[in-house]
């Protein structure tokens, strides 16, 4: 660039700042966001994600075109790389509506199963007496691929 | 605009001893850009979509699964016994990223001022951060492998489902550091524990919803969270790598002077610059993605 010592020293320096500022927001949203800060205080999922996601996008922005020189390059040139980016945008809403449908038939199939935590201990006043798995639709572990007929409970692995 | 007028210099210095028809057969080059410089842009795109598409895959996969490991429990230890400290070490990790960025954009200006010196100078702060870069990473990569456990194929972070209480071996409620009950709400991100080969599956009695009063225990969390961790930190990780690599061995050359004779700006300084700024910025979406959200 044709920036003189100085300014080029000051583009720099806005940079460090910039960036050190916005991740030390992004990290003090999460922390905050998650109960880290004051006792007890969440903030909503809605308010959260948008936030890191806006000032993500926006770091991204300044790296390419501060940092990368992306906007000392011709229009063609920004142009050429930045557009096929846009693709993204499809792919990411696409996988993640198919990964929310993989969701709800998990959750289907595990109901089925009725494979949830696994009961080690009979309660007392139990009202489902059919085996040694508590029926819940929950599980954080693997569910089996099909839907099996019985409902005994196999060892989260 | 120095690439502008840079540009332009090549293409008069050609102008002597070839025909500008040669240059890119089209007589000028594309979008003022030398051919080096424009195929590192280009590839700098394919590796976006290829990161794009790991990113992509672990959304995916994480809007499958019921539960998902809390970023905030799973990366909160920091070197020197510290627990308890969300997200303070990879945030670190950003600092020094960040900051090694800052100073290959130094090292770009001092090509274009032919400053021989202050590249060399530069580069050599550039590398030094990231070399610290993975250094951090190795330390976060041994501590989830050997003291977490958790390995691509096992994930001993798991999230409670429902509110509950801990129970001790004879069935008492367990107690918590204070000597208070040590219960959990739902939504808990917990870690199993691994003592000589065997994992500790505590046991706890469920305090809501249908299946209150009875009594289960820990599962491990989705087994995709450990492949996708490393597979994808690792990959950046390797870029990171690949990175020091070619800045060492294009420090060297401005060393020896071969960059100066082409009197062209240091533009394989510019082109490294490009890699090594793409390296952060495929961070700024890895932390996001992995530690954020």
């Amino acid at each position: 660039m044709s920036l003189s010592p100085e300014e080029g020293k000051k583009v720099v320096f806005k940079g460090l700042i910039l960036l050190a500022i916005i991740t030390l927001i992004e990290v003090f949203i999460a922390l905050i966001g998650n109960g880290h800060v004051i006792q007890g205080f969440h903030l909503p999922k809605w308010i959260m994600y948008p936030a890191m996601i806006g000032l993500s996008l926006y770091k991204a922005y300044f790296i390419v075109f501060e940092f990368m020189h992306m906007k000392y390059e011709l229009r063609g040139l920004a142009m050429s790389v930045l557009f096929p980016t846009v693709l993204l945008v499809w792919a990411i809403i696409a996988f993640l509506d198919e990964g929310s449908y993989w969701h709800d038939t998990r959750a289907h199939i595990e109901l089925l199963n009725s494979d949830g935590y696994i009961r080690v201990e009979a309660p007392a006043e139990s009202h489902h007496g059919d085996g040694n798995t508590a029926p819940m639709p929950s599980g954080s572990h693997e569910t089996q691929g099909q839907p099996a007929t019985g409902s005994e409970g196999h060892e989260a692995h | 605009m120095a690439t502008d007028t840079h540009a332009y210099a090549e293409v008069d210095q050609h102008h002597g001893n070839e025909t500008s028809a040669e240059l890119w057969d089209g007589g000028r080059e594309p979008f003022k850009a030398s051919y080096g410089k424009l195929m590192m842009w280009y590839f700098l795109l394919s590796d976006a979509f290829t990161f794009a598409g790991f990113l992509i895959a672990y959304g995916a996969l994480r809007f499958s699964m019921p539960t998902w490991p809390l970023p905030d429990v799973v990366f909160s230890t920091f070197p020197g016994g510290f627990h308890h400290a969300p997200l303070i070490f990879v945030t670190l990790m950003t600092f020094i990223l960040i900051l090694s960025s800052v100073t290959m954009v130094r090292a770009v200006q001092e090509g274009h001022r032919e400053n021989k010196k202050g590249v060399v100078k530069w580069m050599g702060f550039t590398i030094i951060g990231g070399l610290m870069f993975l250094s951090c990473q190795a330390w976060e990569w041994t501590n989830l492998i050997a003291k977490e456990h958790m390995t691509v194929s096992t994930n001993p972070f798991g999230t409670h489902t429902t509110d509950g209480v801990y129970l001790n071996d004879d069935g008492s409620e367990a107690k918590n550091e204070k000597g208070e009950i040590d219960a959990f709400k739902a939504g808990t991100t917990y870690l199993i524990h691994k003592n000589d080969g065997e994992w500790h599956k505590r046991k706890f009695r469920i305090t809501s919803g249908e299946l209150k009063g009875q009594i289960a225990q820990e599962a491990f969390g989705p087994k995709a969270f450990g492949g996708l961790f490393f597979f994808i930190t690792g990959f950046h990780g390797f870029h990171v790598f690949s990175g020091v690599a070619f800045l060492t061995v294009i420090m060297l050359n401005s060393l020896s002077g071969l960059y100066e004779k082409r009197k062209n700006g240091y533009e394989m300084v510019e082109k490294i610059g490009l890699y090594w700024h793409f390296v952060d910025l495929v961070w700024v979406f890895v932390f996001l993605v992995f530690y954020l959200l």
